[in-house]
């Protein structure tokens, strides 16, 4: 780039000593130190910076201003003050001279309005300019998605306190005006006044203020009441409802058992918060889509009871596959009575016990090519490092036993 | 030995009567009542031995018609029938005075037992009210020094019995006890259920207005 152009997304104020740098390859630091040094003596900086970002054109990076929010914007303040100072006393020099009742409050009000403007211009709600580290993600491409909602607040918060900041630079400026000129005695009269005023009114009017905001608190909860009415509604339609059409067509009653246990576990588990089979990250709501599962395919019921919840990794997965595996043989092979699932999840181990009430088996029996039961329940339960057992209950039926011990 | 009488409280007239077709051969079935001011009248009216009971129902719900009926002077046995199974709602309806509680999809000879059952002083825990139990009791107790707060290992064993689905008598096989000896433990397991300062337990409770 050959051309002198003003560097925006680089520079603090309009990108005149970062364009400068760049045009001819120095360090912006080094333009802006000759700048400061220009002010200092005899003031011509400011005249030749502002000169600068009035006649040279602006580049073409992004127009997103780099000037800094935050730590900055209190460097921004502090600079603007002492910039208008170094501007007045270049003044005095020359022998033009304003009395002090002017001077300081104006470099009070110059830093109050700098604070004020920046707090103001941050609030808008563009991506954050990255605080107190001017020109640092200039390389930075993308925006990242970063975790916007809880910034905000601190943002706001911080844009709050530097506008509070600048009123207050502001208010002590104008109080430095008064009581240098002497007007501060009068000015207490007219404020005294103020105050019976504001008074007098507030008494008149706040009951009429506060009926107005409890008016339109009330009128908040019933939209928030009316929304969940209607979002109970919709899931009301969804589900409850298409069952109950589903059922009424429905002549095949092993279809519409089927039908209302499936819907009964879905109503439960929304009522409960739970999220809804299919979308299990944990061990409890993934054995119970299992049981479902094996229920809507076999059309025995099937209790699902846990004690206690833990995350799944893959270990606890397996856990899971091989109770649907004996799930399903109790389903298939346990004389269509209720199967009975119980899981207790506690610190040292994770125990799945699947039971059903049929003739019983003896595992020793199996068939060699009957792989179920050895493949996807003890073989899988052994390569995740834990181990099932089969066992005939003694009054009959039969138990699969899932144990997983952890390493902790 | 006479039957159990029996009073159905459900306020979903075509469940009461499903259960009293289902459990009539079985049982005397004294009345049927919708609400809890019904439930209030039969209970006065025909004094029964057993109450089936609604954990869900407008008026306060089962917690309501036990604390009226207490009120009245009358201790009939209550045994909680619900589809809920919400912790709360179930723990709550057997704090407040009920011996036992079944799940809705319990087939009507279970029902009828359970009801015999009951009514012959013993406690009648459905495979999850088992598992609310344990999940109760697990974690540190309030008061180390009350054994109200704390189940025995023995107590546990027989509600993880009952949570995997078997029987008394089948748990007494399996432990080599007598069912006489499980039902003690049952019964043992839902005094501290009634009386245990467990926060667990109290929440559940307050939650309820129950304090």
């Amino acid at each position: 780039m050959s051309t002198l152009r003003r560097d925006r997304s680089h520079g603090w104020l309009g990108g005149v000593c970062a364009g400068i740098a760049r045009r001819y390859g120095v360090d912006p630091a080094l333009v802006r130190l000759a700048f400061v040094i220009a002010t200092a003596a005899g003031g011509a900086g400011i005249a030749l910076y502002l000169l600068g970002w009035l006649v040279i054109p602006a580049g073409d990076a992004p127009g997103r201003r780099r000037l800094p929010t935050g730590r900055g914007a209190v460097e921004v303040a502090l600079g603007t003050g002492l910039l208008l100072l170094s501007i007045l006393l270049t003044f005095r020099g020359l022998g033009i001279w304003f009395s002090d009742a002017i001077v300081w409050p104006l470099v009070l009000i110059a830093s109050g309005a700098a604070l004020i403007w920046r707090g103001s211009a941050a609030v808008r709600p563009e991506p954050a300019p990255e605080v107190g580290v001017p020109g640092a993600s200039a390389n930075r491409p993308v925006e990242t998605p970063a975790p916007v909602v809880s910034v905000e607040p601190r943002r706001t918060a911080a844009a709050v306190s530097r506008t509070g900041v600048g009123i207050a630079l502001v208010i002590a400026a104008g109080f430095a005006f008064l009581q240098a000129t002497g007007a501060l005695d009068a000015a207490r009269d007219v404020g005294l006044a103020l105050i019976a005023t504001v008074v007098v009114l507030g008494v008149i009017f706040a009951p009429w203020v506060l009926r107005l905001l409890r008016s339109l608190t009330e009128e908040r909860s019933e939209r928030i009441r009316s929304q969940e009415r209607a979002e109970v509604a919709a899931h009301l339609h969804d589900s409850v409802l298409q069952t109950l059409a589903l059922v009424q067509r429905s002549d095949d009653p092993q279809q519409v058992a089927a039908l209302a246990r499936r819907q009964e576990r879905e109503l439960r588990a929304w009522l409960a918060g739970r999220p809804a089979p299919g979308q299990a990250a944990r061990l409890a709501p993934a054995l119970e889509a299992a049981a479902a599962d094996v229920e809507d395919n076999h059309g025995v019921p099937v209790e699902v009871v846990v004690v206690g919840d833990r995350e799944l990794d893959p270990a606890v997965e397996a856990v899971v596959a091989a109770a649907r595996e004996a799930m399903t043989n109790a389903a298939k092979f346990g004389g269509r009575s209720t199967v009975d699932v119980y899981a207790e999840c506690t610190p040292g181990a994770l125990r799945v016990f699947v039971r059903d009430r049929g003739p019983g088996f003896d595992p020793a029996a199996v068939p060699a090519d009957r792989r179920g039961v050895r493949e996807s329940i003890v073989g899988r339960m052994e390569r995740h490092g834990g181990r099932a057992r089969i066992s005939g209950a003694p009054a009959g039926g039969t138990e699969v036993e899932l144990v997983l011990e952890s390493e902790r | 030995m006479t039957e159990p009488r029996v009073v159905i409280v459900d306020d979903h007239k075509l469940f009461r009567s499903g259960v009293r077709a289902e459990l009539e051969p079985l049982l005397e079935i004294v009345a049927e009542a919708g609400t809890v001011e019904e439930a209030e009248a039969a209970i006065v009216q025909q004094q029964p031995d057993v109450v089936l009971l609604d954990v869900h129902m407008p008026g306060g719900g089962g917690i309501e018609v036990i604390r009226r009926a207490g009120v009245a002077g009358l201790r009939p046995t209550f045994l909680a029938l619900s589809v809920s199974d919400a912790a709360e709602d179930v723990i709550a309806v057997i704090r407040a005075g009920a011996r036992g509680y079944v799940t809705k999809n319990i087939t009507p000879g279970d029902l009828a037992d359970a009801v015999r059952r009951v009514h012959d002083g013993d406690a009648v825990f459905s495979p999850r009210l088992a598992g609310f139990v344990l999940d109760a009791f697990t974690g540190p107790a309030p008061q180390p020094e009350s054994e109200l707060d704390l189940l025995t290992p023995r107590e546990r064993e027989v509600l993880q019995h009952i949570a995997r689905g078997y029987m008394y008598k089948e748990i007494g096989l399996r432990l080599e006890i007598s069912p006489k000896t499980v039902e003690a433990h049952v019964s043992s397991v839902l005094r501290k259920l009634q009386l245990s300062s467990r926060h667990e337990l109290t929440r559940w409770a307050t939650d309820r207005g129950l304090g």
